[in-house]
């Protein structure tokens, strides 16, 4: 996935480049084609840390502060999840990314029927704030910020982390989460949804309002890019749906009487890294440019910082192939690089044993000390973006601009992307897209290093260490359940619960009540139960 | 004479999302001349076999990304048998990792297709099984 179409001649020259976007690349460029783009430093750049923000958010990129780190992590139980954390810690991970199993992001407890098999499994399992207290004892959240990456469920998250932090004595104004909480990007291309579509954006709506109200430190919703990628979206259209998607929270907080200055600085984005390399540059460049300039001309903001694409731009796993693991290594290393090239301002990196299972310490490790080498080693913080002024690399990025501009139209001219989620339009078109991809590669047309080319055949052995699935914690993590669901006040509970559906159904924000369920030790499942009653469950529209 | 089409389930069961396999599976399956029936995300196993009844398809397959493929195979197999569509092949794709594969097979999965296998294989594979 990603990689350029190359056509060749029966010497194996290359004869025309194509990238996944569309675009088509020369072979040399010259001031010539900076002059055929109109490219102008002003207009089209400016000075890092200036208005269009297009060479990087901060003036002096790297030489202030390396990126932060985060890389995705969490399995079994809360316990085993912690000593991960501050395994990753110990050797300068900067922030977290927590990884919750199945059953926790679909609103399920680990007892339940539905999260048979499950427990643990993709993530940790969380039941209630106990888990999360257990999950975070001893990490300073007041300098560690974490990523959790939960969708459907988010609003209970984020109000189970401000409780566990009061808990630990941090005041809710001092920690940072920044909760995925992009429900649109999970409708199109990573399936964690629940509720039908308008009411799981009204959800989205009260996280956001909520956190800019009380979490000034949080950051309520990290746009994902990088998982419609994954999925088959090209790279402009990765950032044109993004952007769309953003759109569509701001319009929803904005109908409740805010003003967008006044929340989307809080906003952050998750975008994607594979592929070819000088593309995800442009396509970042562009990306930050695009969005100062929406936010500036559209919706009228005006501060400096509020205009700044915030974002973990990561190494993608569908990059990543099962032949040949350790090759994963090196391509690891390259998307790490595109990702300092294109100036990210957090990072993670896909580890190389993605393709057969969750990262065992060894994998996450490697995947850290390819962004420490990159960082400190070879010189990625010596100045701020680097390859500016590059004949290619300046008309790449224009392109690139119209390419995103171009289909963030297409989505507009269907009614936006609201509609095109709940039509299934998008969701057709990534399928259609992903399916011809795989074709090209079957067919030879793309090439991919040890599955097409350089191949092995199947009878080659891959010793891939399997991070192992741990059927006991399954049985520690119900035994906790059902011990919390003796000790605590369930007729607190109850009336809480009660109090929740209230609110769900009446419009009002359920932040504060979910805060109040959570500190009285209701559970995932109980507070989703009310929900699901409410809201009902989405019916995801057919692919053909 | 005339080949009846074979008709087959991708069913996504459980609690995963990743459903690109699935569907690039399906839109393949559909060019190759199957019918496909896709019942989308988060089905339980009984809503899987249900829909095998109803739609009286030739083939199941499954697609698990999650890794809990046995646990899943086996409770479908089982609840197949309860409701007497035992006859009817079962196929899995996904993320399957190689030892796995002989443990699918004692279940009673009929093939399994792990991620990489190619559109040819797994086409012919379908039709080998429907027989």
């Amino acid at each position: 996935m990603g990689v350029a179409k190359y056509i060749k001649d029966e010497k194996d020259s290359i004869k025309e480049v194509i990238y996944q976007s569309g675009i088509k690349v020369k072979p040399v460029y010259t001031p010539k084609d900076l002059e055929d783009v109109g490219f102008e430093y002003d207009n089209d750049l400016g000075d890092p840390g200036e208005y269009p923000f297009t060479r990087n958010l901060h003036p002096q990129g790297y030489r202030s502060r390396a990126w932060t780190t985060r890389q995705y992590t969490g399995f079994g139980t809360p316990q085993e999840t912690n000593e991960r954390f501050k395994l990753m810690i110990s050797h300068g991970q900067t922030g977290l990314n927590v990884a919750f199993d199945l059953p926790t992001q679909m609103g399920y407890d680990s007892d339940d029927p539905k999260a048979l098999g499950e427990v643990g499994r993709v993530g940790m399992a969380i039941d209630s704030l106990r888990d999360f207290e257990i999950a975070f004892d001893g990490i300073p959240l007041d300098h560690i910020g974490s990523g959790l990456t939960i969708n459907a469920v988010a609003s209970i998250m984020l109000a189970m982390y401000q409780a566990a932090a009061e808990k630990f004595g941090y005041p809710k104004e001092k920690i940072s989460a920044t909760p995925q909480n992009d429900i649109l990007k999970e409708m199109i291309g990573r399936g964690a949804w629940i509720f039908p579509v308008e009411q799981a954006v009204r959800l989205v709506g009260d996280s956001i309002e909520y956190s800019v109200k009380e979490l000034p430190r949080c950051n309520p919703v990290s746009i994902c890019g990088y998982h419609i990628r994954e999925s088959g979206a090209n790279p402009a259209q990765e950032i044109a749906c993004a952007f769309e998607i953003a759109k569509a929270y701001i319009e929803n907080v904005q109908s409740r009487g805010l003003a967008v200055e006044d929340f989307v600085g809080r906003f952050s984005f998750n975008l994607n890294v594979f592929g070819n390399l000088w593309e995800q540059i442009a396509k970042f460049r562009a990306a930050r440019k695009l969005w100062a300039k929406m936010l500036k001309e559209e919706y009228g903001v005006q501060e400096k910082k509020k205009l700044f694409l915030r974002g973990l731009f990561g190494g993608g796993g569908s990059g990543l192939t099962k032949e040949q693991p350790e090759n994963n290594i090196m391509r690891g290393a390259f998307y790490a690089l595109g990702a300092a090239l294109s100036g990210a301002q957090t990072t993670a990196l896909c580890s190389f044993d993605e393709a057969y299972t969750i990262p065992t310490p060894r994998a996450a490790l490697l995947s850290l000390r390819t962004l420490e080498i990159i960082m400190d080693e070879v010189g990625l913080r010596d100045t701020v973006d680097p390859l500016a002024g590059s004949y290619f690399i300046e008309t790449l990025t224009k392109q690139m601009e119209t390419k995103i501009q171009d289909e963030m139209k297409q989505i507009q001219d269907v009614g936006g992307m609201v509609h095109a989620v709940a039509s299934g339009f998008i969701q057709r078109k990534v399928a259609q897209q992903a399916y011809e991809y795989e074709s090209g590669i079957q067919k030879g047309v793309y090439i991919k290093v040890g599955v097409n080319k350089y191949a092995l055949g199947s009878e080659a052995q891959t010793d891939v260490e399997l991070h192992e699935y741990d059927e006991q914690g399954v049985d520690k993590q119900i035994a906790g359940l059902n011990e919390l669901r003796r000790a605590r006040d369930n007729r607190e509970v109850k009336r809480l619960l009660k109090e929740l559906d209230k609110a769900a159904r009446d419009g009002r924000n359920v932040m504060p009540l979910l805060v109040d369920c959570c500190r009285a030790y209701a559970t995932v499942g109980e507070m989703s139960g009310v929900f699901r009653d409410v809201f009902g469950e989405w019916h995801e529209p057919s692919i053909f | 004479m005339i080949t009846k089409k074979i008709k087959i389930l991708i069913g996504k069961p459980g609690l995963d999302g990743h459903d690109r396999g699935a569907k690039v599976t399906a839109l393949a399956l559909r060019d190759a001349g199957m019918e496909v029936i896709y019942t989308g995300l988060h089905q339980t196993v009984e809503q899987i076999v249900r829909a095998a009844v109803q739609e009286a398809v030739d083939v199941v397959g499954l697609s698990i990304m999650s890794g809990a493929h046995l646990p899943i195979c086996q409770k479908l197999l089982e609840l197949m048998k309860v409701e007497g569509i035992q006859e009817i092949p079962v196929v899995v794709g996904g993320v399957i990792p190689k030892q796995d594969i002989p443990k699918l097979s004692e279940l009673g999965v009929a093939g399994v297709f792990p991620g990489g296998t190619s559109f040819d294989q797994i086409v012919d594979g379908i039709n080998e099984v429907a027989k």
